[in-house]
């Protein structure tokens, strides 16, 4: 029974999660409030597993993992800035319909989205057609393609012209901030739907509208996974001759998923601000792709298998150490090294979880 | 020859996690015999091989039982290395070549004639320079020994599938102390006449003394060339013949452990349904795919017909199914009663209804990390648009349940020997792989099936039921069949009409109960007197009876 448990789920995370456990379970002799770990835990899991969504689709088509994952982002911060920019004029023109100071913070978020889809899916498009290029070294590639982003994308958001006084530096008047908050547009929108704390711990706050927003895309990714072109992206991925001999066109999937791969991540990254209160700009989006890529090859997924199932579990897991680490070894070692613990924490699980990519076939 | 055996096996015994595949086989080699080594598959040759080659996989899961006796002394390898250092040479089943060196790089790799160097002394030979003329000559003299007419200057990646089992041989033999050879299915790739040439040479290499262990699914190939018969079934020496005495039937028979039929024509033909109609037409067709160019072929098959395609590796007649199909880059006309069929486009040959099982079927022909169920319907899927549940054209999901249900009816149907329509289909054998690509191209309902190398690499048990599945469907749907092999025997006891395929082109067009004389005339180049066909020429279907 427990042998089969630990077959299905594998060594490593059965691993991880009893040193998760553990560090529950430490956390209280040292000082550290279990109901806040795990509030931060269900907090940064929800931030951030919609971007790990955002590999399964490349991963199923055999594009590799999304280490592009910074091009999905930046059109997820275009969308956020424009609905920050826009922000008056939609809520004027919403407002024939519904009555604005109620329903404001949704439809300037929904808007947001609205606006990041087109921009993901056209950079996602241009994104597909290189890779399909570049047939073997995707990820190599992938990560030249994320990171030259973010470089152009610095001199664009100095050069777009966005009037926002929030958002622009207020000395020059002009080009955007580093950070931006959100807060009076889309701050805690998903966050704080329906969120409550249980057993009258006033510490742990679930963010039940995040996780009910994170299941409802995971099922959508589920159901485009069933559908017929998804079953055809998966047989892509799984063997590109066959699928072209069943008359499938393979650029035409890759392609496909690659869109999809980039608009999740826009929707990734615009979970994540209404979280996090802050739009990051222009380094910001740039080391985004390494957790994501990590969380999901710590949920068991290879290069060119991914489930759903890996993506919760990868996410959990490796936000959960994360969170907890620092904190509880802060703790035990009495000095504020916090900050180096977690690079060395979430770099050495991202290298930890690189070096799991099993069974990959060319 | 010695008294003393060259090589004796001692109850060698070997269990792969607590499932045993080989028990208790004994037998002895004495320099310069032949020893022919057949079973089925899996029936524990390819251990036993890597046992006496010391593969490291052997080592790695619990070592073996028995000793191995080589001139009278026990040895135990425990790395090809040692294997290799006592004389033994091995020719794999998968090609171990480099693709991107030349035929003499590779036959020499690691045994390279060196030029003599100063940096040699303050070094090591690592430092040296190779010298090319020597080199040359030693894998030219290597490949002669064999019989055959390839240039050491060509890489292994320009070469049919023929040429790279010659070169893997010829590096064996290259090397000076081998005195006991292995050859893994050699004419599994081979063409009847290459065959024949290797197996001469073969001859040849025993005569001066080297022993040979020759598998092969090829039994005739066996009791021309052995001295000796071992016959492997379940782990077990089932018994062990005189290759002279021994008829095919016999051995066919140890092999599987019930009796054969030997002779396919034998077996009671049913009147089948060909009519006059013409199903496949095809005019100045030219394929380019690698190794297997086609120039220009034109023939024409009716509705109903079994048709084959013959001929030797290398000459074109694999690129013929592949270039209709669209699947390599292609020219000509192509009509499927009457209609054009666009090349270049897999999706709209599928979309006529006809269906291809390729002739590599890990490469092409299967998703081998994904369920036999996915791989039988895909297909039909993606073309027909079936085992789809929702509405159609605004939403549809797969639907598993219906898949599993037409995997499972031709599981039965085919007798696949699998866990369910859930195992990955990377874990099947050889044999029941080919039976799930028969499967998916059965699940399309095909009006013309094109079937490349159906039997290739596969026991003879599978061997016949694949046949016996192509004939029964031909039979009960009067579906059109194409069917691509090189082995010609297989081709005349199922079709009805074979092309013979030379250089690019169709040498002749002959009924099969034509004497295989005749075939292997056209396949040599020489003209043969066809009555219902020219050189190029559509059959006159009126002098071909094709119901028997």
């Amino acid at each position: 029974m427990i042998k089969k448990f630990i077959e299905n789920a594998g060594w490593p995370r059965v691993i991880i999660g009893l040193f998760l456990l553990g560090l529950f379970i430490a956390a209280p002799f040292v000082g550290v409030r279990v109901d806040t770990s795990l509030s931060d835990t269900l907090v940064r899991f929800g931030m951030n597993a919609v971007m790990v969504l955002a590999m399964i689709p490349m991963v199923q088509s055999g594009c590799g993992l999304n280490f592009g994952l910074p091009l999905g982002i930046i059109a997820g911060l275009l969308g956020a800035t424009l609905s920050v920019e826009l922000n008056e004029k939609i809520l004027a023109h919403c407002a024939q319909y519904v009555d604005a100071a109620a329903w404001g913070a949704p439809i300037s978020f929904a808007s947001a989205i609205v606006m990041a889809l087109p921009i993901a899916a056209v950079l996602g498009y241009l994104y597909g057609k290189l890779l399909n290029r570049v047939k073997g070294d995707e990820m190599m590639i992938a990560t030249y393609v994320g990171f030259s982003s973010v470089a152009f994308m610095c001199i664009a958001w100095l050069l777009l012209p966005y009037k926002n006084p929030t958002m622009i530096w207020g000395y020059a008047g002009a080009g955007l901030r580093t950070t931006i908050s959100v807060n009076g547009y889309w701050f805690h929108v998903l966050s704080d739907f329906l969120a409550f704390t249980p057993f009258g711990l006033s510490h742990l706050y679930v963010p039940t509208g995040m996780l009910l927003f994170f299941a409802f895309m995971a099922f959508l990714v589920w159901l485009f996974m069933r559908s017929k072109t998804g079953t055809a992206m998966t047989a892509v991925g799984s063997n590109p001759e066959f699928a072209r001999a069943s008359g499938v066109n393979v650029d035409r999937m890759r392609v496909i998923s690659v869109m999809l791969s980039t608009m999740l991540g826009a929707v990734g990254i615009l979970v994540y601000e209404q979280s996090f209160g802050f739009i990051q700009l222009y380094m910001g989006p740039f080391y985004m792709a390494l957790p994501a890529v990590a969380s999901i090859l710590l949920g068991g997924a290879s290069v060119n298998k991914a489930s759903i199932l890996n993506v919760a579990v990868g996410t959990f897991l490796f936000q959960g150490i994360l969170t907890m680490t620092p904190s509880v070894i802060n703790s035990v070692l009495q000095t504020d090294m916090s900050e180096v613990i977690r690079l060395i924490v979430s770099n050495g699980m991202i290298l930890y979880a690189l070096t799991r990519k099993v069974r990959v076939k060319r | 020859m010695s008294e003393v055996p060259l090589l004796k096996l001692e109850n060698i015994g070997k269990e792969y996690y607590g499932n045993r595949v080989l028990s208790n086989v004994s037998f002895s080699l004495m320099p310069g015999e032949i020893l022919g080594l057949v079973g089925e598959n899996g029936a524990g040759k390819s251990t036993l091989m890597n046992i006496l080659f010391g593969m490291p996989v052997i080592a790695s899961t619990g070592g073996y039982e028995g000793n191995v006796v080589l001139d009278g002394r026990p040895v135990r390898f425990t790395s090809p290395t040692q294997a290799l250092a006592a004389g033994i040479g091995m020719v794999h089943q998968e090609f171990s070549l480099i693709p991107g060196f030349t035929a003499t790089e590779n036959i020499l790799l690691n045994r390279e004639v060196l030029n003599p160097s100063l940096l040699e002394y303050i070094f090591s030979h690592r430092m040296s320079t190779l010298d090319r003329e020597a080199m040359y000559q030693r894998a030219d003299t290597a490949i002669r020994t064999l019989g055959v007419d390839i240039s050491p200057d060509m890489t292994v990646a320009e070469m049919p599938v023929g040429y790279k089992q010659f070169i893997e041989i010829a590096r064996e033999i290259d090397r000076k102390q081998t005195r006991l050879l292995f050859l893994d299915e050699p004419t599994a790739v081979l063409t009847e006449t290459e065959a024949q040439i290797l197996l001469k040479a073969l001859k040849k290499l025993a005569e001066s003394g080297i022993a040979i262990v020759f598998i092969s699914h090829r039994l005739n190939e066996v009791k021309e060339l052995c001295d000796r018969i071992v016959v492997l079934r379940d782990g077990e020496v089932i018994q062990e013949a005189d290759a002279r005495t021994a008829s095919v039937r016999d051995i066919a028979s140890w092999m599987v452990g019930r009796a054969v039929s030997e002779a396919p024509e034998s077996e009671p033909q049913k009147p089948r349904q060909v009519r006059e109609e013409t199903a496949l037409k095809v005019e100045h067709l030219w394929v380019d795919m690698p190794g297997e160019t086609v120039r220009d072929v034109s023939f024409e098959v009716r509705k109903g017909e079994i048709f084959g395609i013959g001929g030797l590796a290398g000459h074109g007649k694999l690129g013929i199914p592949n270039g209709v199909m669209g699947l390599y880059p292609a020219g000509g006309r192509v009509e499927l009663f009457g209609e054009g069929i666009p090349l270049n486009r897999p999706r709209r040959a599928l979309d006529k209804k006809m269906a291809f099982v390729s002739e590599d079927r890990r490469g092409v022909g299967l998703l081998l990390d994904e369920r036999i169920d996915w791989n039988v319907t895909f297909t039909a899927m993606q073309v027909q648009g079936r085992f789809l549940k929702g509405i159609p054209g605004l939403f549809q999901l797969r639907d598993d349940a219906a898949m599993s249900r037409a995997a499972e009816a031709l599981i039965k149907l085919l007798d696949i020997k699998c866990t369910g329509p859930g195992q990955h289909a990377g874990e099947l054998s050889g044999g029941n792989q080919q039976k799930v690509c028969l499967a998916k191209a059965f699940v399309l309902q095909p009006d013309l099936l094109l079937v490349s190398e159906p039997t290739r690499g596969i026991d003879v048990g599978a061997k016949t039921l694949v046949l016996d599945a192509l004939r029964r469907y031909n039979q009960e749907n009067g579906t059109t069949i194409i069917i691509t092999s090189s082995e010609l025997e297989e081709l005349r006891s199922v079709c009805d009409r074979i092309a013979i395929v030379g250089e690019g082109r169709i040498a002749g067009v002959l009924p099969a109960k034509r004497p295989a004389e005749d075939f292997g005339l056209l396949m040599m180049g020489h003209e043969v007197e066809v009555e219902g066909s020219g050189g190029q020429g559509s059959p006159q279907s009126s002098n071909v009876e094709a119901t028997a």
